[in-house]
């Protein structure tokens, strides 16, 4: 089914995606003429395929649950914020905070992610084919980031159990994080995570894993001037 | 909040439309700065003519006239709503010397070769309607919706801000040095209107244009002496330019073309620019000035 952003509102499309007859067994939908509107897709809770030809605002996906959404173009700040679980594919750039404190499901970005990518993430898989920006995986708990480009400053500050996997440049690492080994476990996730993501070329084994120095975990005095 | 917009055009191609491109990326805004709203337009004029944009509320256009007249000699004016541009051969030094001793009610809002600047407060739909910003051609332009936190709203208040010839300036942020900065660039012979903090890195552009450094290089050594959060967009007459502060809080997606350059605060405000499905879009770097012209 076809959905015209610029003959519908928002709101009924999002309250038309967010109420679908569960009988119907047709369930791609196609949304045309985005336009940069924000929270396109938001809090959708059903399995179906959305389709976004364009570019799109804030907060896009926001919450989503079960459903698969692609972009076909660039997301705004904080696409897949929340996420809960399925699916979603932006084909161009992301703005800041993608995937920001996303519980689960996969978030693909196939550009380059701007600053806080994965900031507080709780669960979330996320693979940017580009790079990412500053402050990437801030306070990120759980889930992986995987980076096939490079990344900016402050990588990871102050994580807790969040894998982070960078293929290029860092360009510094934030407070308490640290490269750490590749065992077989995270190679065979990664792969995994690659192969989710379509990324055909590029091989687990030359990317580095980076994680919690775990000493920040608690208070020591010893530590202020990281906190 | 705010909203920033602008739009650079790199070929002659849209000239004619560059109005009506500009009130369709400040009317998109409006959900980010209901406040008031404005916009500065660069159109190539006579040589010798200089533009002056003078913002009178309560205007009585012939009263006006009358006492203009008794004042300079040679001009032409045009009425836009509450605004008033005066071409002239007169030099700004005795020009703003008159209207500020002569005229209090009146405020000057910009003037230039080629710039022509129009402010006030209100929603940005009917500032863009009342002004008639569709019907305005030019080679660039920038514009601004405001959502007030720093001071009051008022037509001093309202971006762009221009503090020298063909300069503007539009912000969305905040600076927490403006207080300090001021104070130094009064020293240095710059005069404020306002207590607006945007105002002053208005002012501190134009005193480094003022020493002969380029936009480029005036808006590095902004990125040290300004502090606080920021994207800026400037105009000088055959330039424009982008940038952010380090954090990268504050928010700004650049659409480029063959044709022209689009800035704005989020893609929805240059949806319906032409092409713009087919232009490089970007969001600029944090620390980083992009620019075009000189």
């Amino acid at each position: 089914m076809k959905l015209d952003l610029k003959k519908l509102k928002l709101r009924n499309i999002n309250e038309q995606l967010q109420n679908i007859d569960r009988r119907v067994n047709d369930r791609n939908f196609t949304i045309i003429n985005p336009e940069g509107n924000h929270a396109v897709c938001a809090g959708l809770t059903d399995e179906m395929n959305v389709n976004i030809k364009g570019h799109v605002g804030y907060y896009c996906a926001g919450m989503n649950q079960k459903a698969n959404i692609t972009i076909e173009g660039n997301a705004g700040t904080g696409v897949a914020e929340n996420m809960m679980s399925g699916k979603v594919h932006v084909k161009g750039n992301a703005s800041q905070s993608a995937g920001a404190t996303a519980h689960g499901g996969v978030l693909i970005i196939d550009g380059d992610a701007s600053s806080r990518c994965g900031i507080s993430m709780k669960g979330v898989d996320i693979v940017v084919k580009g790079s990412v920006g500053h402050m990437s995986g801030f306070m990120s708990q759980a889930g992986n980031l995987v980076v096939c480009g490079d990344a900016g400053e402050a990588l990871g500050d102050s994580l807790y159990e969040t894998n982070i996997y960078i293929r290029g440049k860092i360009k510094s690492l934030g407070a308490d994080c640290v490269e750490k080994k590749m065992d077989k476990k995270h190679i065979k996730k990664l792969n995994l995570l690659l192969k989710q993501a379509n990324i055909k070329n590029q091989k687990a084994e030359s990317f580095k894993r980076y994680g919690s120095a775990k000493k920040l975990y608690n208070f020591k005095i010893d530590n202020i001037s990281n906190y | 909040m705010c909203g920033i917009v602008g739009i650079y055009l790199k070929t002659t191609k849209f000239e004619i439309d560059l109005g009506r491109m500009l009130s369709g990326m400040l009317n998109n805004m409006e959900s980010r700065g209901p406040d008031s709203a404005g916009f500065a337009i660069y159109k190539n004029s006579n040589k010798d003519e200089y533009k002056y944009s003078l913002c009178i509320n309560d205007l009585d256009f012939n009263k006006f006239k009358n006492d203009i007249s008794n004042k300079i000699k040679n001009f032409t004016l045009s009425q836009h709503s509450d605004h008033v541009i005066v071409k002239t051969t007169e030099i700004p030094k005795k020009f703003i010397k008159i209207i500020n001793k002569e005229f209090r009610d009146v405020s000057l809002v910009g003037y230039g070769r080629s710039i022509e600047i129009f402010k006030q407060v209100g929603n940005p739909k009917d500032i863009v309607k009342k002004f008639n910003l569709e019907s305005f051609s030019g080679t660039h332009g920038i514009g601004h919706t405001r959502m007030a936190t720093e001071s009051a709203i008022t037509t001093d208040g309202s971006h762009p801000y221009s503090t020298g010839e063909d300069e503007c300036l539009v912000h969305n942020g905040s600076l927490s040095n403006h207080n300090n900065l001021r104070r130094e660039l009064k020293k240095k012979g710059n005069t404020f209107n306002s207590e607006n903090d945007t105002e002053v890195a208005a002012g501190y552009v134009s005193n480094s244009l003022s020493n002969n450094n380029s936009l480029k290089d005036t808006l590095m050594s902004g990125l040290k002496d300004l502090d606080g959060f920021y994207t800026f967009i400037t105009g000088t007459r055959n330039g424009f330019a982008v940038v952010r502060d380090e954090i990268a809080c504050k928010p700004a997606v650049i659409a480029e073309t063959n044709n022209y350059v689009a800035i704005a605060s989020e893609f929805q405000a240059m949806a319906h620019l032409p092409d713009v499905n087919n232009a490089k879009i970007f969001e600029p770097e944090p620390g980083v000035v992009y620019s075009w012209g000189n």
